[in-house]
């Protein structure tokens, strides 16, 4: 079993006035075992997070620590000599290589660690092929040959290959059909309980991240502005915007009577220039913009004095909506009642 | 090469071009290694008494000025000509792909130098550059050699570096590095097989190239000295004698011709083997219908008032492939219906048929089609133009791509009423800020004037919604129009979309694969699945009671808020069939649990179910079971 | 340059049996004996004032030669590039719209593989062939040399015909690639008349890629500009060109490189800049 964790996590692309801050001094951490749901929307930051916790992109800032120790950073990227963090990516289609043959692909996992014999590897693809449910006739397959959803499979195959402790799943069924997410998610479900993987899933998709992860952490424009147990976030959500985002996401069963949220949000702003303090402010239901004697959103960053806060929420002014009701948290969250009005 | 391309590779070479361009490759090469050894005696006999004739028997393309046979000449010059222009093409490879390479494995700021530096160099024609560096190095081969490959690296370094960026930025590549995969096989497994098909297009196109370019060199007296002798150098002596005896310079100049055409022909054919079929082309439908006859029950073709209302529409293009098979819907005044399906399922097609827009070879066909209380296809074009242009409005899936990007806003929307309510260009301005202020796009009168890149996802959707209200819609096509926006935006243009039907009295077909989102907007829901519509009920049915096993699973596999965290989904086992597929029998026979004999045997018609409620089934649920996973 | 040379440019320039001293004395009068640096600023000023040196061979003040003969190649590239525009653009995007979707295949194929031919056709070839066609047998336009009007045809035709069939085809291609973009199913979907569709949606988004090209093209003319000279015995850049590399004459040489490279560069500047005007995305303006 692996942890996984990020300390003041800063990536920047680009320089100057153009620079794009995506991701804003994070502190993100992956236990033993768990799963972490990352949700958020376009230009959250939540894909670069994890590429940078991959070691997929440098780092401004900060270190990625796996089982507690920093990684090495070479060109400012984190890198894991002993393959301990891998990833799924998002698009079946670009994940493998058009002229790498399925049991090649493998192959190269399972082999790239230790030296190894052809019938050895041959073995082993075989077995991942039948751990991702898929016949080990396709090992001789190219990708172009195979669904969407098989491709899904094969990264994920890939993945395990490397005999990781840590997965990071990004977007993994945003590009596929309907009726496969399901079969896919159910597949990494049941691998993770099976191998005793740690998990990361990024996803814009409130409503699978919940179905897989224990704990949920939001992110918006760059930061985690909210970040707990997933049952207690889920019910008793203490961000304005993980509450408009909570609201947002349509749900069969109530939808036919409710219809539409009521949610006037605004633009979302220009991610090259974000709005001082914090970032939300200029949509916040209950800001500035709402209730003008709040200006500490504009002038302060909530990230300071987080910690005293219900569940590490990052706001100044994350109410309470119940009382203490909140269950008994494992380890590292704590749940501190009251609020800070 | 992987098994597709080979395949698409022998398909390319059957085509003409690729036939012809074959042959005169071969033909080429044959008499580049033999034509030395076969002719070179005859092609250096003098025969002084010969000097300088124009075509005879003994001679068929004259003879130079020293008598020597000009056909033979022309034919042992293969080599020659063939060896420096592969050689030069070779040589500008080795310079170009390697400096191009440079900025994906470099970055920085030398990277962006190498960059800069190859932009410009491209910008040279290769020829001056040639003659430049035959200047320094001095005329003769050698120089010809080193001029051209010189100035045709460039433009190797320019698609080496093309190639070697979108390489380095694959995911396929991401996760080789993280599986700890060692730089050289890094380079030999995954690099080089996805950049050498191109580049080697490119060095074949490029030797074409070559061989003018040395041609041209050697004309100029700057290629090839005597006593060697290519084409060009040929050319430029029969061009001394043009107007004495034109079919001189005939022989050097068809070879010089046939032989780049047939490189140059040849990498074209391996880039379209490479490159595989276009996309799907979007154009307004062939209207010369055949219309089916009418059902074999007299069912009564006529239109019907109300907004819409077809019956039997079948899609279907050249090739025997056949999305839409015979979809039966209505929609009444005011009301927004949903069409449900997963791609594939034929949802869009069925919209763009009723729109008038489909794609080019589709066909549309229906028993019955009534939009607007007319049939548009027994309408004129300019009477069907005028009554889809007025009434009916499309919001299409992607706002980047739907609204031109060369056009300002304000532009695009108010041509909607120059043509068809004769506004004049302010007045047409007037309104389409009026329509985007009602779209809840603040800053209305600045955001007229600006172009769709300018705006945010979110915004550019409103101003599609706002195209559509120019004129006074009747019906609203909306095809997936929040799937590529965020949720939080979403949940603001599907109020929006609410609004603008209410407060218009409009109808609404929405269109998407999210089950949720439509039943947060329709009354009724249409599932479609594999080209046929399914099951047909109310919105508040669909999680409480649906009849057809497949819209069952399709609730029961999409994860909600309140799903059961510890137990699986459901999910659908199998592949949904395809629009060529034309098996008898009931499409989702070989995926549903319920399935029997009769399923597999005959396809079951859409029947009541209940007043409201329509299903295609043989053994429909009826509401109190749960559907085996 | 002319340090690039290997061996002893300026005794190879006139000849190996010139006496030494009359070498020591060109090299001293060219400047040739001072430090490599010197060398260059000197030369880089007098370029900037407009002064390329003499050349070795005749003795001239090469930006005399410059001055006298750059008129001629100007007009004649200038007319051809103009020729070139006129003609390809409106036959591409004619035949773009004759061949959208898989229409009149017999046209499509047709005009590719005419177009393909003549821009296969290397431009001295194509000249050749109109000389002997127009001059000699039909002796419609004169042979060679320039005076009036009808003897910048057959040169401008050759040198205009392969950039024309090349630009023609990828404007067709770029057309159709419009043609079958989202923004012109909105368009049809909005019901406007077609002329409308062509004129305001599709060509704006045409222009741009070919513009690119156009910039291309010019470089490619200047080029065809030497060989086509040299055919006709046009008193221009091109024929100075290549007399001075047969005659190792590196001054001019070296003056021809920069006067050159700085129309290539020019016109590809010009190119950028009216890209930046035309295409609303380009940040080229910006920055």
């Amino acid at each position: 079993m692996t942890t996984l964790a990020g300390s003041a996590l800063t990536v920047r692309f680009g320089h100057g006035d153009r620079a794009l801050t995506a991701v804003d001094r994070v502190d993100v951490d992956v236990p033993e075992g768990a799963t972490v749901g990352l949700v958020g929307e376009s230009g959250s930051g939540k894909s670069t997070l994890a590429r940078a916790l991959c070691g997929l992109v440098p780092l401004a800032d900060g270190e990625v620590l796996i089982d507690g120790a920093p990684v090495r950073r070479q060109h400012g990227r984190a890198v894991d000599r002993h393959r301990r963090v891998q990833m799924i990516f998002q698009d079946p289609f670009s994940s493998l290589n058009p002229r790498m043959t399925v049991g090649d692909a493998i192959g190269e996992a399972v082999g790239a660690g230790k030296g190894a014999s052809r019938r050895a590897r041959t073995e082993a693809v075989g077995r991942y092929l039948d751990l991702v449910h898929l016949d080990v006739a396709v090992a001789g397959r190219y990708p172009s040959r195979l669904s969407g959803g098989q491709r899904q499979r094969v990264a994920i195959a890939r993945a395990l290959a490397a005999r990781p402790g840590v997965l990071i799943a990004d977007e993994i069924t945003s590009s596929l059909d309907v009726s496969v997410q399901s079969a896919v998610l159910n597949l990494v479900r049941e691998l993770r309980d099976e191998l005793g993987l740690s998990l990361m899933f990024v996803s814009h998709n409130l409503a699978t991240v919940r179905y897989v992860s224990d704990f949920l952490a939001v992110m918006y424009l760059g930061r985690i502005v909210e970040l707990g147990p997933t049952e207690v976030v889920v019910a008793d959500p203490r961000h304005p915007y993980t509450r408009a985002l909570l609201a947002a996401v349509p749900s069969l069963e109530t939808a036919a009577e409710r219809g539409p949220a009521d949610l006037e949000l605004g633009d979302p702003p220009d991610p090259h220039h974000p709005p001082p303090g914090c970032h939300f402010h200029p949509r916040c239901p209950v800001g500035p913009v709402v209730v003008p004697e709040r200006q500490i959103c504009i002038e302060q960053d909530p990230r300071d004095g987080a910690d005293e806060r219900p569940h590490r929420t990052f706001c100044h002014f994350a109410s309470a909506s119940s009382n203490s009701a909140a269950p008994a948290t494992p380890r590292e969250e704590q749940v501190h009642v009251g609020c800070d009005r | 090469m992987s098994e597709p391309s080979t395949s698409r590779l022998r398909f390319a070479l059957r085509t003409p071009v690729g036939i012809a361009a074959s042959v005169g490759l071969a033909a080429i090469v044959v008499l580049a290694i033999v034509g030395p050894v076969l002719w070179s005696d005859d092609a250096a006999r003098l025969d002084i008494l010969a000097a300088a004739q124009g075509a005879s028997r003994a001679h068929p393309l004259g003879t130079d000025a020293l008598g020597r046979d000009i056909f033979y000449r022309v034919l042992v010059a293969t080599r020659l000509s063939v060896t420096l222009a592969l050689i030069s093409a070779c040589f500008g490879a080795a310079i170009g792909i390697p400096l191009g390479a440079i900025p994906a494995l470099v970055g920085g700021r030398v990277g962006k130098l190498v960059t800069g530096f190859i932009n410009l160099s491209v910008a040279f024609p290769t020829l001056l550059v040639a003659i430049f560096v035959a200047a320094v190095a001095g005329v003769g081969a050698r120089g010809a050699v080193a001029g051209i490959g010189i100035a045709i690296a460039p433009y190797f370094a320019r698609l080496s570096q093309t190639l070697s960026s979108s390489v380095a930025g694959s995911d396929y590549l991401a996760a080789a590095r993280m599986l700890g995969v060692r730089r050289a096989r890094l380079l030999r497994r995954h690099i080089l097989p996805n950049v050498a098909e191109p580049l080697l297009i490119t060095v074949t196109i490029a030797v074409g190239d070559s061989l003018l370019a040395l041609a041209g060199l050697s004309f100029l007296g700057l290629g090839v000295q005597a006593p060697q002798y290519d084409w060009g150098r040929m050319l430029s002596e029969g061009l001394s004698q043009i107007y004495v005896t034109p079919v001189v310079a005939l022989g050097p100049a068809v070879a010089i011709t046939l032989g780049a055409l047939s490189f140059v022909l040849f990498g074209e054919v391996l880039a379209k083997a490479a490159a595989g079929g276009g996309g799907v082309r979007w154009t307004r439908s062939d209207l010369s219908f055949v219309s089916l006859p009418p059902a074999g029950d007299g069912a009564d073709a006529r239109p019907v008032p109300g907004v819409l209302s077809v019956e039997g529409l079948t899609v279907s293009f050249p090739g025997g492939a056949v999305p839409v098979r015979g979809v039966t819907l209505e929609v009444a005044p005011g009301e927004i219906v949903g069409i449900v399906g997963e791609s594939g399922s034929g949802k869009t097609l069925t919209a763009m048929a009723i729109a008038d827009l489909l794609p080019a070879g589709g066909r549309m066909t229906a028993n019955r089609f009534s939009l607007f209380g007319e049939d548009p296809r027994t309408l004129s074009d300019g009477q069907r133009r005028r009554l889809l242009g007025r009434s009916l409005a499309v919001v299409y899936q992607d706002p980047m791509s739907a609204l031109n990007p060369a056009l300002r806003v304000g532009r695009q929307l108010g041509e909607v009423a120059e043509v068809h309510d004769g506004l004049s260009k302010a007045q047409a301005r007037q309104r389409a800020t009026e329509r985007l202020r009602s779209v809840r796009i603040g800053n209305a009168e600045a955001r007229v004037r600006q172009y769709p890149h300018e705006l945010s996802g979110g915004m550019r959707q409103r101003a599609v919604i706002a195209m559509g209200l120019m004129g006074e819609p009747k019906l609203i096509i909306a095809d997936e129009p929040t799937t590529a926006l965020d949720v939080t935006v979403e949940q603001q243009i599907l109020r929006l979309l609410r609004d603008v039907t209410a407060s218009g009295g409009a109808s609404a077909i929405l269109i998407s694969h999210d089950v949720a989102v439509v039943s947060q907007l329709c009354s009724r829901v249409f599932v479609m699945y594999a080209g046929r519509i399914v099951e047909e009920l109310d919105v508040a049915k669909l999680v409480s009671g649906p009849a057809h096993p497949y819209t069952a699973a399709l609730v029961a596999s999409v994860p909600t808020m309140r799903s059961d965290r510890t137990r699986p989904l459901a999910s659908i086992p199998g592949r949904a069939p395809g629009p060529y597929d034309d098996e008898p029998g009931c499409p989702f026979a070989a995926r549903c649990p319920r399935a029997s004999e009769r399923c597999r045997r005959e396809m079951p018609p859409l029947e009541p179910h209940s007043p409201t409620h329509r299903a295609a089934c043989w053994h429909p649920l009826d509401g109190l079971e749960d559907v085996a996973v | 340059m002319i340090h690039l040379v290997p061996g002893d440019p300026v005794r190879a320039a006139l000849g190996p049996t010139a006496p030494a001293s009359l070498v020591a004395e060109r090299k001293a009068a060219l400047g040739l004996d001072e430090p490599l640096v010197t060398q260059y600023v000197d030369y880089v000023r007098n370029v900037l004032h407009g002064d390329f040196g003499t050349s070795m061979t005749t003795g001239e003040s090469v930006t005399d030669v410059i001055k006298v003969r750059a008129p001629a190649t100007f007009k004649l590239a200038g007319i051809a590039f103009l020729v070139a525009i006129f003609v390809a653009v409106p036959l591409g995007v004619l035949m773009a719209a004759l061949t959208r979707d898989s229409r009149r295949r017999g046209l499509e194929l047709g005009f590719t593989a005419t177009a393909g031919g003549l821009a296969a056709i290397p431009s001295f070839l194509l000249a050749v062939g109109l000389v002997y066609l127009f001059a000699v047998t039909f002796q419609i336009f004169p042979v060679a040399g320039r005076a009036g009007v009808s003897s910048y045809v057959l040169p401008v035709a050759a040198l205009a015909l392969a950039p024309i069939a090349a630009l023609a085809r990828i404007v067709r291609v770029e057309g159709l690639r419009v043609l079958g973009q989202d923004y012109i199913r909105t368009a049809r979907g909005k019901r406007l008349p077609a002329r409308i569709v062509y004129v305001r949606h599709a060509l704006p988004n045409t222009l741009t890629p070919t513009l690119t090209l156009a910039g291309l093209l010019l470089g490619g003319l200047v080029a065809g500009t030497v060989l086509v000279e040299n055919i006709f015995a046009w008193p221009g850049l091109g024929t100075s060109l290549v007399q001075a590399v047969a005659q190792k004459d590196f001054p001019t040489v070296q003056a021809l490189a920069v006067v050159f490279g700085t129309v290539v560069l020019l016109a590809n500047f010009a190119v950028d800049i009216a890209l930046g005007v035309i295409d609303p995305r380009s940040t080229i303006l910006e920055s």
